[in-house]
């Protein structure tokens, strides 16, 4: 379980979190939705430890991580995986060295072992056998795909999914949807996802959650969120250009 | 008012840098006990700053060697035998030319790369993945190229003295009138141990600034392409400058 509480964090000189709570059960795919530069990235990145809050708590299972050493946030990371938004391939490494990177670093397991993972979780995101390619070679939905994979190759308890469906096409977009899905059931991992593409967010989510100003503004099951009367969150499910959003 | 509050800016911004550079230092200093781990990762940047770059190192050592017997013969005319044209072109090189040539060669070759390839990982997220696997990227990134620029930088050095030599050596021959054997008996009469050893360890603190600079200034891009463009610029910049400095601190101290 994962509690965000009374999260704030400056940026730059701008108040971007300003009072985030939040609590992710175990278990269960909790998805954020907000428009472009309310700070989702910015939240996923805190419950990781790679931004510090200004003030507020993260816990994860209990423990506080927000005066976390390095090398406990290390410790604690190893049960994380993360699908960046870009992907953030090593474009130096090929598809099979990304995906065994952290296994080899960590010398979890004897090679012949690592490759059998590598290829293991390969085929799970249907790239069976492109283990040498680079990424360079891959188009946007193969290189989600490898960060998938990637993010999946230490079994992490969690995962943090950033728009992991942006910029693909629609099929190609379900087929992640599926994935993620997935390896929800079959891995029993605790997802928390972030994006802006409505149709991903009812299929794969538990529950949604908006963020809007800095706040959590509402939060429920996909049903709920689709029928909230908040004309904030109908604004943006519905995407229209005018609405409380816009005017604020 | 308003030059005086840019000048306060620029040294605020200046003791911030200072202070970054010496926090990725120290953690640089602190994952050094790591070094079996990264074996591969160093020969490869041993590989990529040594090997790679001997060609350029040695077209620019041949013709500094070159220019250096034509300049001091100019000057010797009429004050200095020709005979001692080897030993002047000899310490001229161990000194001073091949260590602070080959670094700013190298500055621009590798330090700008070193600059652009860890900027292009920062503002893709690529740092921060490597930090969310739990890879120190100053153990992963930063040592490799610090070890390896330490350890090239003066094996590239040596190179370079040599050929800067055998340059000198050429034109004294073909152009200055000079026999082979005058030329390097007044080489040998004049070198010393201690000018070979002090421009190495010129070399050594060279490699040292062009890796730890052009790691700084990769981790700290911001802003896309434009962001990878301006570090790359600033970490060429800064390395060669402070290899002047250090150039000047360093011959005070053995030579002063
Ligand atoms: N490292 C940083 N330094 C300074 N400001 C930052 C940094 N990262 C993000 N910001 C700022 O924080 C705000 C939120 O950014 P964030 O990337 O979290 O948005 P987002 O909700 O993920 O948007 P998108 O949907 O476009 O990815 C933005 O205004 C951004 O400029
Ligand atoms: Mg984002």
């Amino acid at each position: 379980m994962i509690e965000i509480i009374d999260l704030h964090k400056k940026l730059s000189g701008q108040t971007v979190l300003k009072g985030i709570d939040l609590v992710i059960n175990r278990g269960e795919t909790l998805t954020i939705i907000g428009r472009s530069g309310e700070g989702k990235s910015v939240l996923l990145k805190h419950i990781i430890g790679l931004f510090r809050p200004d003030s507020g708590n993260i816990r994860v299972d209990g423990e506080n991580i927000t005066r976390h050493k390095t090398s406990d946030l290390y410790r604690l990371r190893r049960r994380f995986g993360v699908l960046f938004q870009g992907s953030a391939l090593f474009d130096s490494l090929t598809v099979g060295e990304n995906v065994g990177l952290a296994l080899r670093e960590h010398k979890t397991f004897p090679e012949y072992e690592i490759r059998r993972i590598v290829a293991e979780k390969l085929a799970r995101v249907d790239l069976k056998g492109a283990e040498n390619k680079k990424p360079a070679e891959l188009s946007g939905g193969m290189k989600k795909r490898v960060g998938l994979a990637r993010a999946i190759a230490m079994s992490p308890e969690y995962i943090l999914y950033d728009e992991p469906t942006t910029g693909l096409d629609p099929i190609t977009a379900d087929s992640i949807n599926d994935l993620i899905i997935q390896l929800k059931t079959d891995l029993n991992i605790t997802s928390i996802a972030v994006t802006h593409d409505m149709a991903s967010a009812y299929k794969i989510s538990d529950r949604i959650a908006m963020l809007f100003d800095g706040r959590i503004i509402a939060i429920g099951t996909p049903e709920e969120i689709k029928n909230s009367d908040s004309e904030a969150v109908q604004q943006f499910v519905t995407g229209k250009a005018k609405g409380p959003i816009t005017d604020f | 008012m308003n030059l005086i509050s840019y000048l306060g800016y620029l040294v605020i911004r200046f003791i911030e840098h200072v202070g970054r550079l010496s926090i990725l230092i120290g953690q640089l200093v602190l994952s050094l006990h790591l070094f079996p781990k990264n074996l591969r990762l160093i020969s490869q940047q041993m590989l990529y700053m040594g090997v790679n770059s001997l060609p350029l190192v040695l077209f620019t050592s041949l013709f500094t060697g070159g220019v250096t017997a034509v300049q001091a013969a100019y000057q010797f005319r009429g004050i200095v035998p020709m005979t001692y044209l080897g030993g002047a072109v000899g310490k001229a090189v161990v000194i001073e030319l091949g260590p602070v040539l080959t670094a700013l060669v190298i500055a621009g070759r590798v330090g700008a790369s070193i600059a652009a390839e860890l900027g292009t990982m920062k503002v893709t997220e690529q740092i921060d993945a490597l930090e969310t696997m739990a890879i120190d990227p100053v153990r992963y990134l930063v040592m490799p190229r610090f070890i390896s620029g330490i350890v090239m930088l003066p094996v590239l050095t040596v190179f370079s003295n040599f050929i800067a030599i055998v340059g000198g050596l050429a034109v004294s021959v073909w152009f200055l009138d000079l026999t082979t054997y005058s030329f390097l008996n007044s080489l040998k009469m004049f070198f010393e141990l201690q000018d070979l050893f002090g421009g190495l360890l010129k070399s050594i603190a060279f490699g040292a600034i062009i890796s730890i600079i052009g790691c700084y200034n990769g981790f700290a891009t911001v802003g896309g392409a434009e962001g990878v463009g301006k570090s790359t610029t600033r970490a060429v910049v800064v390395s060669s400058i402070l290899i002047l400095l250090a150039d000047y601190g360093i011959a005070s101290l053995v030579f002063g």
